[in-house]
């Protein structure tokens, strides 16, 4: 009796879960599905058919000529890149006083950190915004202060501090005091005793900011003006400009900016859904 | 534990950091609220101070009061939802079944893939003679103009942001899930306890901390919105689907009117550090205290 019970409602759980995957997918499937239409296939067939009846990658290639998705992929790259290693850097530097060190201010310190998290950027963008333009960090200036005008506002947060001061807080004392005998100066201390054990909380850190600065879109729509610094989501946005009711390109071309984030995400998927119960699955 | 270190180290370390968040967080927090008090409608390169006249001027406006009710509207609407689907599922992925890790796969896809590209793929399932409007019609339902009619409008969007949100906060409350002291499950389980009855007398009352943090987070995320508007609606039809922050973009990098965007965007810091005090009192007090 329990057991009919338990399978059914294992059934009623399945059949509820992949309703919610198929909801979760079904926008990019569709996408997919009309970028593989040709010019014969009515994108606008009543009823709608799922699977194209001749798949072609002309649209693929079509957009792909008039779009430079690679220059756009190469800038997402440098920002994301930079913002990642910044954050990195600035964040386990700060942290490290904060979670081991004495110092007059130090609780200034710690909650005027505290205090960023919730003041929202939308809220201060437009001063951030004319700060960048007096630091001539614009696209209009050059290429190189363009960049810095994409990162240096997201250089570091007070979210990635505090991660990285946990994980300094959790390291015996006594291995700094042990490195200290050995001859380490403070720094080497840092760099060379902490920074190693704290390389997952740095992953993390780092997967989590990556995935930020990719698919940020309100700042670098604000700052930039020139194409050759797009970033991907900005080149994204840019398709419908273009293509206005061409929908087998605009779909063609969110596909192919889609490709870098999911080849990152199923190589990175167990640290965004990672869990123990992940081992609980039986056979 | 003695000192190996000069006393200005700390700062050295502090010191990179510190010219950032300065630099862009504190100078533009301070700027917005001085910038709030300033009219640059009449000319933008000399400013002239009126004091509290963007304010009221905005709290008079008719465009300004629909903003705030769409805000409003955004977050009563999204937020239950927000709080509610990814708890249920998020029960329904923590049993011992088959294919947990592909669930989890597919129902996080949506929280990686960029919000640009999330949006597009919507206008495109809303489009006049698009497939959600002909699965309506297979139920005899009329179609409808989810982008274009004023009433409907403000709804797509708030769907795609649901739609976006759902594994976020499915894997906050997985992770809570997994504290839940598994010998409370099999007393129930000994008592009989059919497995509905269960999550409502054990796994709700554990959750409670948890279903408050998606709550607040999920709530200041929404005041946050732009994005889906920015790429779906612009805000129209007639500003039927205008948010602040939509609002406040369009005043300060459209019209260049730095004072009534300022003031907007004062009222906006007002009420996410509203919410973000009551996160930090209740729900995220542990990792930041000193």
């Amino acid at each position: 009796m329990k057991n009919i019970k338990s399978v059914s409602g294992g059934f009623f759980i399945h059949a509820s879960l992949i309703f919610v995957s198929l909801l979760s997918i079904f926008p990019f499937l569709w996408l997919l599905s009309t970028a593989l239409k040709g010019p014969d296939e009515n994108i606008f067939q009543y009823p709608p058919v799922f699977l194209p009846e001749s798949p072609t990658w002309a649209n693929f290639k079509g957009v792909w000529n008039q779009i430079p998705f690679m220059l756009y992929f190469l800038n997402s790259m440098v920002v994301a890149g930079f913002t990642v290693l910044l954050n990195l850097i600035l964040s386990a530097l700060a942290a490290y006083p904060l979670a081991r060190m004495e110092f007059a201010g130090k609780k200034t310190v710690f909650y005027a950190t505290l205090a960023t998290i919730m003041i929202p950027f939308q809220a201060i963008m437009l001063p951030v915004y004319l700060i960048v333009l007096k630091l001539n960090m614009v696209d209009s200036v050059n290429s190189f202060m363009g960049y810095l005008g994409l990162i240096l506002p997201f250089a570091v947060n007070a979210f990635g501090i505090f991660l990285m001061r946990q994980a300094f807080l959790a390291i015996p004392k006594e291995m700094e005091e042990a490195a200290f005998v050995d001859g380490c100066n403070v720094f080497q201390i840092w760099w060379k005793i902490l920074l190693p054990m704290v390389k997952p909380t740095l992953a993390v850190l780092a997967i989590f900011t990556f995935i930020g600065s990719w698919g940020e879109f309100l700042w670098p729509s604000i700052v930039l003006t020139q194409k050759t610094l797009y970033t991907l989501p900005v080149g994204v946005n840019d398709l419908q400009g273009m293509f206005s009711a061409n929908w087998r390109f605009i779909a063609a071309g969110s596909i192919i900016a889609t490709i870098p984030i999911l080849v990152f995400f199923i190589a990175m998927q167990k640290y965004f859904i990672s869990g123990e119960n992940d081992g609980a699955v039986k056979g | 534990m003695y000192r190996y270190y000069k006393k200005y180290v700390p700062y050295l370390f502090i010191l990179p950091a510190a010219v950032i968040l300065i630099l862009f967080f504190f100078i533009p927090f301070f700027e917005t609220i001085v910038l709030s008090f300033f009219d640059y409608n009449s000319n933008i390169y000399h400013p002239v101070f009126v004091s509290l006249r963007n304010y009221t001027s905005l709290l008079t406006s008719p465009v300004f009061y629909k903003v705030l009710l769409n805000t409003f509207i955004y977050l009563m609407v999204a937020v239950p939802f927000l709080v509610v689907i990814p708890l249920i599922v998020a029960i329904m992925i923590n049993q011992k079944i088959r294919g947990i890790t592909l669930y989890k796969i597919l129902i996080y896809l949506p929280v990686i893939v960029s919000i640009v590209v999330a949006a597009i793929a919507f206008k495109w399932l809303y489009a006049q003679q698009g497939v959600l409007n002909y699965a309506m019609s297979v139920f005899h339902i009329n179609p409808v103009s989810w982008l274009t009619d004023p009433n409907v409008a403000l709804y797509s969007v708030i769907i795609v942001t649901i739609w976006k949100g759902i594994g976020y906060y499915m894997m906050i409350y997985l992770s809570a899930l997994m504290s839940v002291p598994k010998d409370l499950y099999e007393a129930c389980e000994v008592d009989g306890a059919n497995p509905v009855v269960k999550h409502l007398t054990v796994t709700l009352p554990h959750l409670m901390p948890t279903i408050g943090l998606v709550t607040t987070i999920s709530s200041i995320s929404a005041m946050k919105v732009f994005v889906e508007i920015y790429v779906m609606t612009k805000g129209g039809p007639l500003d039927s689907s205008k948010t602040i922050v939509y609002y406040i973009y369009e005043r300060a990098f459209e019209n260049l009117d730095l004072g009534i965007a300022s003031a907007a965007s004062v009222i906006l810091l007002v009420i996410v550090l509203a919410l973000s005090v009551i996160n930090f009192v209740f729900f995220e007090n542990k990792q930041y205290q000193l």
